[in-house]
């Protein structure tokens, strides 16, 4: 690990002064950062350490949503009773992820940002155009397993590997983000993340010492949620696809459907035409194919990945199926 | 260099150490407590694992400085021969382990994974996400999935954990 300075932030101004400069960052719970300082593919000279900030706790908002901490940890949003009543493709993304000592340390913050699981990514022996720009990319034409079926660029076929932003993408969360002089902003969840076109090394919208304070649920929909994971192992492995589903019925028609998609692009995958292809109409396995096929039209296979276009049809058709069938009693 | 205060197995410690040091290398190279292992150092093992205000985490993942006033406790401050704590004794009846490496952080992991299940955290095979789960064996492997064991002592592993959740539950 490279060698670098620590302070330790008293509150977000303090945060956000310490942390602008190219290369400072600030530390949450460390379980990806470190990772990656371990190995050199991240090397900031400074790290400003957010924990002791105020940003744990989970409160009601307004009108009727959650506002989540940037600094709860995974395991305590994936246990609050609100979570689990009203929220539960949120608590089941969250316990789809990792294991129970990291969901312990991960943050909300935290988790947003963690980075691409790409392998060149963490080789430093290898070119890539997201570690270091201009460098090419190892991953295409190479073994491409983990790697995008959506959106890709030519600079950079990378996904973003998270279960928890997927389930916020498909419930319309916000981001609140805080920036220098006090100035904040908000970004709906499904715009925080890029695509890598031409700057592969941006991973999302934040700049340069830009903090995140929280992430807000809207209202809940009172739709079925669930969240399904497709991946090498039972437990304690990253998504090959997932899928967050939020659908509505209302007399044996679908009457709200979003739906989010993971481990298939550079960040949680919405299409908002889908959701509106679904909606207003009577399930059927042919309304669930004409779905995919409006999904996937756009899908393009880079070789060790082919088979993901498949798993994510019959994924999705899955989660329709089981949404809808219980949603019919109401 | 760093100054943290440390409070590890109930004891007061004043580390002075490079920022870079790891919570898991203070505890083995500091301060002198190799109860903990050190498997991958990235967290996917999870034989590093210790509890830190009575949550079970990976201690390699995580700088020393960072936790400046926290309450550590490892494997060593869980029991010691002749006075081992439940699970270590099932551990022991169960012959819990091969080689042995990783059983440290499996006593610290399940130790507090029982709570959490007491608190009623749901799991990812939970049916519904409700409150109380019962400790199936599917519970358990899932629960304890961050630790990994190279000699497989898995069923062994449950076995332990079984009988001491089912001990806390009667
Ligand atoms: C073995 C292993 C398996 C895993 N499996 C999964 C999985 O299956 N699914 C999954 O989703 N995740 C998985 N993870 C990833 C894990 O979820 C992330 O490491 C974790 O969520 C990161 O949160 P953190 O608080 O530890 O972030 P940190 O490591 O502290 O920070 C990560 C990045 O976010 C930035 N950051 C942190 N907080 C803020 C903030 N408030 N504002 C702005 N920037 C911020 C940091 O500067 C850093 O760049 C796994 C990790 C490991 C090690
Ligand atoms: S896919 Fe992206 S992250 Fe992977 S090697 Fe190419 S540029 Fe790097
Ligand atoms: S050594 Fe910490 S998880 Fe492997
Ligand atoms: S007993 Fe050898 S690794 Fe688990």
């Amino acid at each position: 690990m490279k060698p670098f300075t620590y302070a330790r932030a008293a509150d977000t101004p303090e945060a956000v002064r310490e942390a602008s400069g190219p290369s400072h960052d600030f530390i949450a719970g460390g379980t990806n950062l470190l990772d990656l300082m371990k190995l050199e593919v991240m090397a900031p000279d400074k790290l400003v350490d957010i924990n002791r900030l105020d940003l744990k706790q989970i409160s009601e908002t307004e009108d009727g949503g959650l506002r989540i901490g940037a600094l709860v940890t995974n395991s305590d949003c994936a246990a609050d009773d609100r979570i689990r009543r009203d929220y539960p493709v949120l608590s089941r993304a969250i316990l789809a992820g990792a294991s129970g000592q990291l969901r312990n340390k991960a943050t909300t913050g935290g988790n947003l940002c963690q980075r691409t699981r790409c392998y060149y990514f963490y080789d430093t022996a290898m070119p890539c155009n997201k570690r270091e720009p201009g460098s090419g990319c190892q991953a295409i034409g190479g073994a491409t397993r983990l790697h995008a079926i959506f959106g890709a660029s030519d600079q950079c076929i990378a996904t973003y590997p998270g279960d928890m932003a997927v389930a916020m993408s498909a419930l319309d969360a916000s981001v609140e983000i805080e920036g220098k002089d006090g100035a904040s902003r908000t970004v709906p969840v499904r715009d925080f993340h890029r695509l890598p076109g031409d700057r592969p090394d941006k991973d999302n919208v934040l700049e340069d010492g830009e903090l995140i304070t929280a992430v807000t649920l809207p209202a809940p929909t009172g739709g079925r949620q669930s969240y399904r994971k497709v991946r090498d192992r039972a437990s304690y492995a990253f998504a090959l696809v997932s899928v967050a589903a939020d659908i509505g019925m209302e007399d044996g028609k679908i009457s709200h459907a979003a739906l989010a998609f993971g481990g298939v692009a550079h960040k949680p995958w919405h299409k908002p035409e889908l959701d509106a292809l679904l909606t207003g109409k009577e399930p059927s396995d042919a309304l669930f194919a004409e779905a995919a096929d409006l999904l996937l039209a756009e899908a393009q296979g880079q070789g060790g990945n082919n088979f993901k276009i498949l798993l994510l049809r019959r994924t999705l058709r899955a989660v329709l199926r089981e949404a809808t069938q219980m949603g019919e009693t109401a | 260099m760093q100054q943290t205060n440390l409070t590890i197995n109930g004891q007061e410690h004043a580390l002075d150490a490079d920022p870079r040091t790891t919570l898991l290398d203070a505890l083995r190279n500091h301060i002198g407590l190799t109860g903990s292992k050190k498997g991958c150092d990235h967290g996917q093992c999870g034989a590093c694992t210790v509890i830190v205000n009575g949550r079970r985490i990976n201690s390699c993942l995580t700088l020393a400085c960072m936790h400046d006033g926290d309450e550590i406790t490892t494997v060593e401050g869980l029991g010691q021969p002749g006075n081992l704590s439940p699970l270590q004794s099932a551990f022991v009846a169960h012959d819990g382990y091969q080689c042995g490496y990783c059983t440290p952080g499996q006593i610290c992991s399940a130790t507090a994974m029982l709570q959490e299940a007491k608190d009623g955290w749901p799991s990812n095979v939970s049916d519904d996400l409700a409150k109380g789960q019962k400790l199936t064996d599917e519970e358990i492997s899932e629960r304890m999935s961050g630790n990994i064991c190279r000699c497989a002592a898995y069923p062994n592993i449950v076995d332990a954990i079984r009988e001491v959740a089912e001990g806390a539950e009667a």
